[in-house]
């Protein structure tokens, strides 16, 4: 182990590492004053993703009072398991049977967004494949050879062959993403976009939960710091005067 | 003011010497009239470090330095600490824009000649505070566990382990482990937090005083002390308080504007302040794409780089920190300042700024071929700064320096 660690190392520090073999991704403008489209990608995320990923940085009460979702239907609709409404957003996933399953253990999301950014996961989303080679059936533009299967197939259907991407995909255009379906799901391809759309920004938000109130905070103590310069400026020009 | 002190001070004054300390280096020391505007880097350094010091309080209450719970703890401020990520983006912002200003601060003190003869100590224990920044930035970048965390310090331990015969032992005695664990993290913790402030602290300090001893230097390099009146007060000289404290109090806010707009609107600094890869908790079978240190190393780390042997790099790059040390006897010129100096000062100081400025850039991006060039003839223009010093700096002609400033 220490071994395989020096050497990798060593071979790292030459080279310092390239960039990964980029792929062109889709561009995305996200809207973190949306609470609707927040709503809509909570409950997707809730209903699709957090049988495997955690969210265990978050907790529900707060994502309830960020998003503007009550208690009991927050209870209700959003939150499949019993735990205290103050809580962490962890799941019930055995980290070493899924890395059994899966070939890796699901990682936790709640800072994927800040990790992969926005538009890498707007991308992978939308990215999945049918590839008869891998053991889900499917294969991602974005993430080759991922290990999660298209766990959003129900509503997309399975692309028949590799998406197109690399466009400037927001609301409204959906000239990107996939051309052909093998497999047919319950949403067309714009309600699709919009509903990995509406995910997408939920991931942002919480990678970022404080982002909305931090800008309200910033033009505040920047107006107050620019009335403090003119008011400091004043009074140096009067201490100048003495200089000669 | 000795006249009407107060009772109570001229008590105090008599047994501590309050009044007399704060004239003799705030309002009767006196500081050339023609400082310019790169001048107020002392002074933003100064209340950055405040603001490290601040919030790195703040930040310890929540912090838990153990490697199953850093991370966590980290998200923790962030997310449920009443404005604990005000004081995380204060605390990691301010460690990028400490750097930034030290290095215009020593940048002026290169162009206006403020190492030289009388002020060799000044710039030594300055190049002491850097040198103890460099290991304060490096440790408390290991803090949040995060894989950029882990990863960065694997490689800077790593280049202990150029040394000869002891590169091993030393890496270990380093890591306090075979590898980095929970360990180094803790032993970090405990310098980032408690001795390397206090080194930082009493270095400032001696740094100061050593200033306060000899005067400032100004950007004419013309000694006000050989013009005093009949008080002995310098006739180019004014008090530094209040015309260099409340006196400087706009370009400090401009300062706090640039400070706050990152802090709020981008926290991350393109990811130059805050690593995308580091959101991700740390990982010893997951390399990140791309290791790069912070970005206030980037130069030290291009020239390591750009040096095809590990050893060789190593020692290139440890000189070019080393070498930083005797500019003040590397210097012969007769004249302080750049604006005396001749062309060959000029040229040199302004590629220097230059090469500088492109190494630090070219450490945070990969290594291509053509980057790799670029730096080694950076590297080069970097070393002839100070190996031609010694000739350039004697044998150009200077200009003649007025006897008082505003001649």
């Amino acid at each position: 182990m220490k071994k395989y660690l020096i050497s990798a190392v060593f071979a790292l520090l030459p080279m310092m590492s390239f960039a990964a073999v980029g792929v062109a991704l889709d561009s995305v403008d996200l809207d973190p004053s949306d609470k609707t489209s927040l709503q809509l990608g909570a409950t997707t995320y809730m209903d699709y993703c957090m049988g495997c990923h955690s969210l265990k940085y978050a907790r529900y009460n707060r994502v309830a009072r960020d998003l503007d979702i009550p208690e009991d239907e927050f209870r209700a609709t959003l939150m499949h398991s019993d735990a205290s409404f103050g809580s962490l957003m962890e799941n019930a996933m055995p980290a070493k049977q899924s890395k059994v399953w899966f070939g890796i253990t699901p990682p936790d999301l709640t800072l994927v967004a800040r990790l992969r950014g926005n538009d890498w996961l707007y991308s992978y989303l939308r990215g999945f494949y049918a590839d008869a080679s891998r053991p889900f059936g499917v294969n991602n533009l974005v993430f080759k050879d991922v290990g999660m299967p298209h766990v959003l197939a129900e509503l997309q259907g399975v692309c028949a062959d590799k998406p197109q991407m690399g466009g400037h995909e927001d609301r409204g255009t959906h000239d990107d993403g996939c051309k052909k379906l093998a497999v047919e799901g319950t949403q067309t391809k714009e309600e699709y976009d919009e509903t990995v759309y509406d995910l997408v920004n939920f991931l942002a938000y919480m990678g970022d939960p404080n982002k909305l109130e931090r800008e309200r905070l910033g033009w505040m103590v920047l107006l107050f710091l620019a009335v403090f310069w003119f008011i400091s400026l004043l009074y140096t020009r009067e201490l100048k005067k003495d200089i000669h | 003011m000795a006249q009407n002190k107060h009772p109570l001070m001229a008590w105090i004054d008599a047994r501590l010497p309050i009044t007399s300390t704060f004239e003799k280096h705030m309002s009767k020391y006196y500081a050339p009239k023609n400082f310019n505007w790169w001048y107020v880097f002392g002074l933003l350094a100064m209340v950055v470090f405040a603001n490290q010091i601040l919030t790195g309080i703040w930040l310890t209450m929540s912090y838990v330095p153990s490697s199953e719970e850093a991370f966590a703890s980290v998200e923790y401020i962030m997310r449920d600490v009443e404005f604990g990520w005000l004081l995380r983006y204060m605390h990691s912002t301010g460690a990028s824009l400490f750097f930034l200003v030290v290095y215009l601060h020593m940048y002026r003190g290169v162009m206006y000649g403020s190492y030289q003869k009388p002020r060799e100590l000044i710039w030594l224990f300055g190049m002491f505070v850097y040198l103890a920044m460099m290991a304060e930035g490096f440790m408390g970048y290991i803090l949040p566990w995060g894989n950029m965390s882990f990863w960065g310090a694997q490689v800077i331990i790593s280049l202990f382990g150029a040394i000869p015969y002891f590169g091993e032992a030393v890496q270990e005695w380093i890591r306090g482990d075979y590898l980095i664990s929970g360990i180094t993290l803790n032993r970090f913790f405990a310098l980032h937090v408690v001795a390397l402030p206090l080194v930082l602290i009493v270095l400032v300090v001696i740094h100061v005083l050593a200033l306060h001893e000899v005067g400032s230097n100004n950007p004419d390099g013309i000694d006000i002390k050989k013009h005093m009146d009949e008080r002995g007060v310098p006739l180019d000289g004014i008090p530094f308080h209040p015309y260099f404290t409340i006196g400087k109090l706009p370009a400090v806010s401009v300062f706090l504007m640039v400070f706050v707009g990152i802090i709020f609107f981008f926290p991350e600094g393109g990811g130059y302040f805050i690593e995308y890869a580091n959101f991700e908790p740390a990982d010893n079978l997951k390399t990140p794409e791309h290791i790069a240190p912070s970005w206030y190393f980037g130069a030290f780390y291009a020239m390591l780089r750009a040096v095809p042997s590990k050893g060789m790099g190593v020692i290139v790059m440890a000189g070019a920190i080393a070498i930083l040390f005797i500019l003040p006897w590397l210097d012969r010129s007769n004249v302080k300042s750049w604006r005396f100096k001749g062309m060959y000062s000029k040229v040199a100081i302004v590629s220097f700024g230059i090469a500088f400025a492109v190494l630090t850039w070219l450490g945070t991006q990969p290594a291509t071929p053509g980057y790799t060039i670029l730096a080694r003839v950076m590297t080069v223009v970097y070393f002839l700064f100070f190996l031609a010093m010694p000739f350039y700096s004697k044998y150009e002609k200077t200009k003649p320096v007025p006897e008082r400033i505003g001649e």
